[in-house]
């Protein structure tokens, strides 16, 4: 029958190791096949972009050093407005939004006016153009003249971008915890949790982890949008760019503002990337 | 026993699979052959599943050779797909599709996979529901079953492939007792049909009744495997006896 005894150290047979060269060179090919056909796409689109009449005329327009060196400082200037801009509003859309989602999911009786207004909320300010709503707030708020209201383009600016995301970030939340099985409630309840405590331990951690890449989504949407707030005349990057090529007759500065805006944004992706790897990781953990 | 034989449905020799430094299958050896009824038995962790799930190229083996039919299929350039055409699979916990009726479920792998019609893919899964006696459930989302109910229907899918062979990984452990006779009687029917099967269980009686041959496995090891019937009344090794012990009523 079976040997029993206390194996002698393991060492990897013959055809495990024949095995073992297989799939490195099956993954040794993949690798090279992804490489190649990526270089040869790049290359034709390179080709493609070369090739084309006009190309000598738009790389002067787009793609100047001179004016992309001049207007670099401006630009990076102007884009740390938009950098605190984002960042700021990023953190109150995720209160608001989670508040408002809250909101719609309570059931409490008390809490009826409450939903209403968040319901009122969503529909309306997700039916506004975000780019409305900057002009609205930017040019009507400081205009009304009141006491003790901030008279900043930049802050009512900043206020109509929160009002805006806040308002399809709540629906994203509340997709999350729409998508908690109700059984997780059931079992919070079970061990005597109230409602509230249950959606805060137990509902909304879950639908928090559910919700990351579209809420990603949203905020490399609100990262561009914050470009919105150079229509009220704040100098920020897209606007130090318009002022910049409207003086030169120099389109360059749009792309050095549109670099800018992708170098924020791809390492924002692959931060959630490997955050949401590292979750299911720890709870998918040897199951299926 | 451990003797190759050409009349093997399945042979697997020296099976090694590690998670990172933990041994979990180690040097298995099995012989599967046509209407053979083999149960795995042995505590939590021993092994049982993750067998199971190297049989049906789920796991990648860290070492040994998996045949079906004589054709090694641990070879990396096996296509997983072309296997499990030939082989079914019933999970623990069902894994139903939720979002498809019990009649789709049933029929989206002939249909997606082994190319079948629609209209013969539902003659075919309605035959094997009604003779389950699940055909009043055919157009019923998975989540109105009971679970005894719904683990039929995860062997009909299974079965609607007709597969060669039917690897069952305890499949009553998620059941309430009085749901376990339902789902074991319609296994008993296919053992008696000559399916070919192996399956992890928890139910000794069970086993005792449908196996042809019992396995017992002990930290990923198949410690001593044999007919049910030798196996269950003069085991020969003192770990089986514990097991057994432990887990057979007085």
């Amino acid at each position: 029958m079976t040997d029993t005894s206390p194996a002698a150290p393991w060492t990897p047979s013959l055809r495990e190791l024949e095995r073992r060269a297989l799939r490195r060179r099956r993954r040794l090919f993949s690798q090279v096949i992804a490489t190649g056909l990526v270089l040869l796409v790049l290359l034709v689109l390179v080709v493609a972009v070369r090739s084309s009449p006009g190309w000598p005329n738009v790389r002067e327009l787009f793609f100047s050093w001179e004016h992309a060196r001049d207007a670099f400082p401006e630009i990076a200037s102007g884009f740390w407005l938009n950098v605190q801009l984002f960042v700021v509003c990023e953190v109150v859309i995720l209160v608001l939004g989670l508040l408002v989602a809250l909101a719609r999911v309570a059931r409490s009786p008390w809490l009826a006016p409450v939903r209403v207004l968040a319901v009122v909320y969503t529909d309306l300010l997700r039916g506004i153009p975000t780019l409305l709503l900057v002009l609205m707030l930017g040019f009507g708020m400081p205009a009304l003249g009141l006491q003790g209201v901030p008279i900043s383009g930049t802050f009512w600016a900043g206020v109509a971008l929160v009002l805006s995301y806040s308002a399809y970030v709540a629906e994203v939340f509340r997709a999350g915890i729409d998508s908690v099985h109700p059984s997780q409630v059931a079992s919070a309840q079970a061990l005597g949790l109230s409602r509230p405590q249950a959606l805060r331990h137990v509902v909304v951690p879950q639908a928090v982890r559910r919700v990351v890449p579209p809420l990603l989504n949203d905020f490399v949407s609100l990262q561009k949008d914050t470009a919105l707030v150079s229509a009220v005349a704040v100098f920020d990057a897209v606007f130090a760019a318009r002022d910049s090529a409207a003086y030169n007759f120099n389109y360059t500065p749009y792309v050095v503002v549109a670099a800018f805006f992708v170098v924020l944004t791809v390492p924002l992706a692959r931060l959630t990337d490997w955050l949401q790897r590292r979750w299911l990781a720890r709870e998918r953990a040897g199951q299926l | 026993m451990n003797a190759p034989s050409s009349s093997a449905l399945l042979e697997v020799r020296g099976l090694r699979k590690t998670y990172g430094d933990r041994l979990v299958l180690d040097s298995v050896d099995l012989d599967v052959h046509p209407h053979d009824v083999v149960c795995l038995i042995g505590s939590s962790g021993s092994g049982k599943s993750t067998l199971l799930r190297c049989l049906d190229l789920l796991e990648d083996i860290d070492d040994g050779t998996i045949r079906l039919s004589g054709h090694e299929i641990s070879d990396p350039t096996v296509d997983p797909r072309e296997v499990r055409k030939r082989v079914g699979m019933v999970f623990q916990a069902y894994n139903l599709f939720p979002h498809l009726s019990v009649l789709d479920n049933c029929t989206l792998s002939p249909r997606r996979v082994h190319g079948l019609g629609k209209a013969e893919a539902e003659a075919r899964a309605l035959e094997l529901l009604e003779q389950f006696g699940l055909a009043e459930h055919a157009r019923k989302h998975p989540d109105r079953l009971s679970g005894g109910q719904q683990q039929r229907v995860a062997l009909v899918r299974a079965l609607c492939t007709r597969p060669e062979l039917l690897l069952l990984d305890e499949i009553t452990a998620a059941l309430d007792p009085e749901l376990v006779g339902e789902v074991l009687t319609i296994v008993r029917d296919l053992a008696r049909a000559g399916t070919t099967m192996v399956l992890a269980t928890h139910e000794m009686a069970f086993a005792r009744d449908v196996a042809t041959k019992v396995c017992f496995l002990h930290q990923g090891r198949i410690l001593e495997q044999g007919p049910p019937d030798r196996l269950f009344t003069t085991p020969r090794e003192e770990r089986t006896r514990q097991f057994l012990a432990r887990v057979l009523p007085a």
